[in-house]
């Protein structure tokens, strides 16, 4: 699947505030390709959920802090969130996004057999910022964020996913398209240019 | 984002509850109190949060099914083994100079944190010489708790977290199997005192060598966890400890310049 220059621009034009990301297998790839290219002063705040197991996900901060330009921390319970600034879910807690712009953590149980799960902090994200969050939802073996990502679409915000036919694991990205009519369903490196029109203001 | 429905009626619901049953949930973080709040509405068969509030009010036992679920429970024995390991190396030696020791263990849920602790103290031998107060606002997790009985599924679990943790012993030897459960040792417990306490509404009651409350906070606005730790810090004699949730900071507290890092990484601090 192909997008216009057009498609593009019209998304763009989509006033946003906070990008969240959730993946699953073959999500630290794709996720890499996606943020490695920014630049380290990329206005807006990136949230990222990837499944993984519990002592290895605790690791993705390190590993994505030594290749990408931008910060890159572990969420922390009620820190507010900083513009700039790629943020990972940590293990073994639900992240969620509160009304005053903070991060909070939680230990209810697993959704789709994962904690955190992404769409619990895709729901929250759209309860809280409304049109203003960029969903995107890329690679992975489960069903895990097609409902957050419909949250995010139904508030208003722009719903993105990874083109299946190009995802490592198609099962993520279509169990979204199946869900929800997301606005955009885009190849990695169409995602990379509409995530830098969305941090460069008009 | 102007609140939705949703958010006036969760927040109507707790007033209510707080009006009519004394307990305040007012201060709840609020992305997982309305996740648990439209939870509540599917297991207890009701369209619209005001439909609950209605039944909430006219009866005890639907609020009582209620605080199960606002209460989140999320607690196994030596949960984070490296919290318990460094409890054990650096904050039980300091302990052993005190001729009699209190601890609090606040928000202690069904129980499994209290028994891991009286298991390390008894390990480090100060249990004989220690009052426990475990407390929480649920009276239905504390009968738990004072009962001390888990699945033996879960057990399996907790032994290695034991020996994680540094454990000495053989972690069989401190329960009794019967009926796919064991049931742990009452000599553990023997200076425990459960008691329901608020970290909301009441004041503090004793003073203690050792706060222990992990992932209570997380549950909390800013507000309510600045009031949660302003007692911990006024419960703590000099120089006392606070054991917090793994993931949990004062960074974000009003709290930060009170407390200094004992075991940074396990969220171990000692009153300044």
């Amino acid at each position: 699947m192909t997008s216009t220059f057009a498609e593009l621009t019209a998304a763009a034009s989509h006033d946003v505030d906070l990008v969240v990301i959730g993946g699953s297998a073959g999500g630290v790839q794709a996720l890499l390709a996606l943020l490695q290219p920014l630049p380290s002063n990329y206005a807006l705040p990136i949230v990222a959920l990837l499944h993984m197991p519990e002592d290895r996900s605790s690791r993705l901060p390190e590993v994505f802090g030594y290749r990408l330009a931008m910060p890159v921390r572990e969420a922390r319970d009620k820190e507010p969130i900083a513009p700039s600034t790629v943020y990972f879910a940590p293990p073994g807690y639900h992240l969620s996004i509160e009304q005053d712009n903070s991060f909070s953590l939680s230990g209810e149980d697993p959704v789709y057999f994962s904690r955190p799960s992404i769409d619990v902090l895709m729901a929250s994200a759209a309860d809280a910022r409304g049109p203003r969050v960029a969903g995107i939802l890329l690679t992975g073996a489960s069903s895990d964020g097609a409902a957050g990502l419909g949250r995010i679409k139904a508030a208003g915000g722009l719903a993105v996913v990874q083109d299946p036919a190009q995802a490592q694991v198609p099962t993520m990205p279509q169990a979204a398209i199946d869900h929800t009519a997301p606005d955009l369903v885009l190849p990695l490196n169409d995602i990379h240019t509409l995530l830098l029109m969305l941090g460069t203001p008009p | 984002m102007p609140d939705s429905h949703v958010d006036v009626e969760v927040r109507l619901l707790m007033e209510a509850i707080y009006a009519k049953y004394s307990q305040d949930f007012r201060e709840y973080a609020g992305s997982s109190q309305k996740r648990r709040v439209l939870y509540a509405l599917q297991k207890l068969d009701c369209d619209t949060i005001s439909t609950l509030q209605s039944k909430v009010l006219h009866d005890p036992t639907i609020f009582q099914q209620l605080m199960q679920i606002l209460t989140i429970p999320f607690s196994e024995m030596f949960r984070d083994p490296a919290f318990f390991l460094a409890l054990r190396e650096h904050v039980m030696p300091v302990l052993r100079t005190y001729p009699s020791l209190k601890i609090w263990i606040a928000g202690c849920s069904t129980g499994e944190e209290v028994y891991s602790l009286a298991i390390l103290l008894k390990e480090e031998e100060l249990l004989a010489r220690t009052i426990l107060y475990a407390t929480d606002i649920n009276p239905a997790v504390l009968e738990k708790a004072r009962q001390g009985i888990y699945p033996l599924e879960s057990l399996r679990h907790y032994t290695t977290n034991y020996q994680a943790a540094g454990g000495k012993a053989a972690f069989s030897d401190y329960y009794t199997a019967a009926y796919n459960a064991g049931r742990f040792d009452r000599s553990l417990v023997e200076n425990v005192t459960f008691a329901d306490h608020s970290l909301a509404t009441d004041s503090v009651f004793s003073e203690v060598h050792l706060v222990l409350c992990r992932n209570v906070l997380i549950y909390f606005q800013k507000t309510l966890q600045d009031r949660a730790l302003g007692l911990f810090h006024e419960s703590l004699c000099h120089r006392g400890f606070l054991g917090l949730g793994t993931k949990e900071s004062l960074d974000f507290s009003g709290y930060a310049e009170h407390f200094e890092p004992v075991v940074k990484q396990e969220r171990i601090f000692r009153k300044r």
